[in-house]
């Protein structure tokens, strides 16, 4: 999202500024949901980005609408916004209206799998479900005889255990046994909300790596040793360097799985971007503690909200071996004399 | 968020009209051509070839009409350089003259000079090399030492320029030296040299590791150079050669060295890989989707009338560092030897890109002065 950024970008930027504290990104660790934050996303009409504008939108294309992630991601938002906008756009997919509140959506593994009979009684199990605690409705994708229905069911119907990523956001395990509030046939599968998943996961890490290289290059410029700034030396520069090409490609990469994301979720640009920006996060992470030294592994700075995020997000909506495998099995179908035309194709 | 940024590549219908068009051009111009000859990617040269492409008009493309250019977008023209890369073309004779020297002359030449040797090079009949590197003078460019005193008529010119890719098959050299007093990056300048008609020039092969002679020594002993040779204003060297740099390292020659290794290890893994081979396989087409959007990106800033420098560094930064890993990649994939003289395609091929993977972080500016540019960037110098 880094090129010439939009009034609904700028005006997101100023929203997160306004109200993401180190205190705040503390409380949320410790489990308090920031409903204040929240309130503001959700006035905004930041949850309703991917909806069109008769349901709420503010009627940009999808592309632009996945940016704003990038923006949630460079002030490592801890709140579930990624997670209610494809709540949304599965409720559109099946012609339902989307409620206000924290929404999730269910399941995200793809090894798990939600049934829902006639009557609308959802079941099953599904794990690692961002803020599951917290969300007043979850809206899950279930199969009833091999039909896809989304469904919207409220948190009274589902049973949680408690989990959590490595940045301490909620991942829960809900067990469905209730009646959902509405549901619907829809043409959406489970592949397509792994894949606009990935999408904004890729977005959120992109700009969470931007902030990563800003304050990264900013602690160089400032942190003396031997008598001068550690940015001077130029073991400490070629680190950085490393880190800033690794966020540009990556950058690059989650605003093509966005435009992909507009094209109708095309898979080759998607999976190229969860694999790239996985890949990045890694290696940007691990070069911005070790400029930071000690006091980026403190809980005390703020680094750490970033980088356990990258960490978090690079296994979520599909870690790098998955995508790779699925670019991998594509290719090689294709076969050796297509490659290239299937690589200009993606 | 960060400093340097990549704006989406604009679209380009016209782009994909012209893909099609390179792709019917190059099944029929390459038709049976082995892959460890298209191995040689931008290294390989073939007059004949080059005379062909400038044919279709595919040479100079984004150069005014009245020099023989085509008046095309930097878009139209990173199609065909893309294409020409992928299928392994041997476009080595004209690279250097389109990429980089005539932009050069086109920007800062004088007018005779214009008109003599652009129309050359957009018709495919001239090649350029590049005189940079010196014995001393590697990354330290401003280290030169190739000196070029005036007399009457011209400058007589001693110096050694080293490392000169196709300096043996070339018509033209761009010779960056110093023409006057000062030291590092003042009173240099850049002369245009014709090697066929330069007394007091003599060009040997240097032989890389591969045993092949790819570039070479080029010695000026009391040679004679014209005075209308200077390209642009006497002193102005440095300015120049740093200019001409962005478009020596802005393409996608810069990531796809290696691309024919990479179509012949799938064609030896075959369409059903291992689930190990094909996370490799992704993974490296993953980096070259996300490549050759910030490559476009590039081109789509030199329409702009934009100096990308920095965007061009980070591209041949990651570009390289993708070429060199993909041998590595192969050889834990396959087992096998590798071999240039093997009848196998795969084998041969890798045998030629590990020999040449080494030179892709050195040519063009190493992996440590990309850095230092990128660090540069970021305001850390």
């Amino acid at each position: 999202m880094d090129a010439p950024s939009s009034l609904i970008q700028d005006s997101a930027n100023r929203l997160f500024a306004e109200h993401i504290t180190t205190a705040l990104r503390v409380d949320a660790e410790a489990g308090q949901f920031p409903h204040a934050l929240w309130n503001a996303v959700e006035e905004a009409g930041l949850t309703r980005a991917l909806l069109p504008e008769a349901a709420g939108g503010f009627g940009i294309g999808a592309a632009e609408a996945l940016s704003l992630m990038a923006v949630a991601g460079a002030h490592a938002a801890p709140i579930p916004l990624a997670e209610t906008m494809l709540a949304g756009w599965m409720l559109a997919q099946a012609g339902l209206d989307m409620p206000d509140g924290v929404l999730s959506i269910a399941p995200v593994r793809l090894s798990d799998r939600l049934t829902i009979d006639a009557a609308g009684r959802v079941t099953g199990t599904a794990a690692r479900i961002p803020w599951g605690r917290d969300a007043a409705c979850i809206v899950v994708l279930a199969q009833r005889d091999a039909e896809n229905i989304v469904a919207l069911v409220p948190a009274s119907a589902v049973t949680v255990t408690a989990g959590q990523n490595i940045a301490r956001e909620p991942r829960d395990t809900l067990v469905f046994g209730g009646i959902a509030l509405a549901h619907g046939a829809a043409a959406v599968t489970a592949d397509q909300v792994h894949l606009l998943g990935a999408a904004l996961r890729s977005q959120q890490i992109a700009g969470a790596l931007g902030r990563v290289i800003e304050t990264t290059t900013q602690y160089a410029g400032d942190r003396i040793q031997f008598g001068r700034p550690i940015g001077k030396f130029q073991a400490i520069q070629h680190h950085l360097a490393i880190v800033a090409a690794h966020h540009a490609a990556a950058a690059a990469a989650a605003d093509g799985a966005a435009e992909a994301v507009e094209a109708g979720l095309r898979p080759l640009p998607i999976a190229a971007a969860k694999l790239r920006t996985g890949e990045a996060a890694g290696i940007a992470a691990g070069l911005a503690h070790q400029i930071h030294g000690a006091i980026g592994f403190t809980y005390e700075h703020h680094l750490h909200f970033l980088t356990k995020r990258l960490w978090s997000w690079r296994d979520e909506f599909g870690a790098e071996p998955e995508w790779a495998a699925r670019l991998g099995r594509h290719f090689a179908a294709a076969g050796a004399d297509a490659l290239w035309a299937e690589i200009t194709a993606a | 968020m960060s400093m340097i940024s990549f704006p989406p590549p604009p679209p380009c219908p016209e782009a994909e009209e012209l893909r099609a068009e390179v792709r019917a051009f190059l099944r029929t111009e390459l038709a049976g051509l082995p892959p460890q000859i298209r191995a040689e990617s931008w290294m390989g040269a073939d007059k004949e070839f080059s005379r062909k492409v400038a044919e279709r008009g595919w040479i100079a493309m984004t150069w005014p009409k009245q020099y023989g250019g085509h008046e095309r977008s930097a878009l139209e023209r990173y199609v065909v350089l893309e294409e020409m890369l992928a299928a392994g073309a041997p476009v080595g004779y004209h690279w250097v003259a389109d990429r980089q020297s005539g932009p050069l002359i086109l920007r800062a030449g004088t007018e005779a000079m214009r008109q003599k040797v652009l129309p050359q090079i957009a018709a495919g009949t001239c090649g350029f090399c590049i005189g940079m590197s010196e014995p001393d003078s590697g990354s330290d460019l401003a280290a030169t030492r190739t000196r070029a005193t005036p007399v009457d008529g011209g400058f007589r010119v001693n110096g050694t320029k080293l490392w000169t890719s196709g300096a043996h098959r070339a018509d033209y050299m761009i010779l960056f030296c110093r023409t006057g007093p000062g030291e590092r990056h003042e009173g240099t300048s850049q002369l245009l040299v014709d090697l066929h008609n330069t007394p007091g020039l003599t060009i040997r092969g240097v032989r890389a590791l591969s045993g092949e002679r790819h570039f070479n020594e080029c010695v000026f002993t009391d040679a004679f150079i014209p005075e209308d040779a200077v390209i642009g204003k006497l002193g102005d060297g440095w300015a120049q050669v740093t200019s001409e740099l962005a478009y020596e390292r802005s393409g996608p020659e810069r990531f796809l060295s290696t691309f024919v290794l990479l179509v012949e290890l799938l064609r030896a893994l075959g369409p059903n890989p291992s689930e190990r081979a094909a996370i490799a396989i992704g993974r490296i087409t993953a980096h070259i989707i996300a490549l050759r959007r910030m490559s476009r990106s590039v081109a789509g800033m030199l329409q702009a009338g934009k100096n990308p420098a920095l965007e061009a560094a980070m591209v041949k930064e990651l570009g390289n560092n993708l070429e060199q890993e993909l041998p590595e990649i192969a050889r834990s994939l396959i087992e096998s030897e590798p071999d240039a003289t093997s009848t196998q395609d795969y084998v041969a091929v890798l045998a030629h890109d590990m020999m040449y993977a080494p030179s892709f972080s050195l040519r063009g500016g190493t992996r440590e002065i990309l850095r230092g540019m990128i660090a540069r960037g970021l305001g850390l110098r």
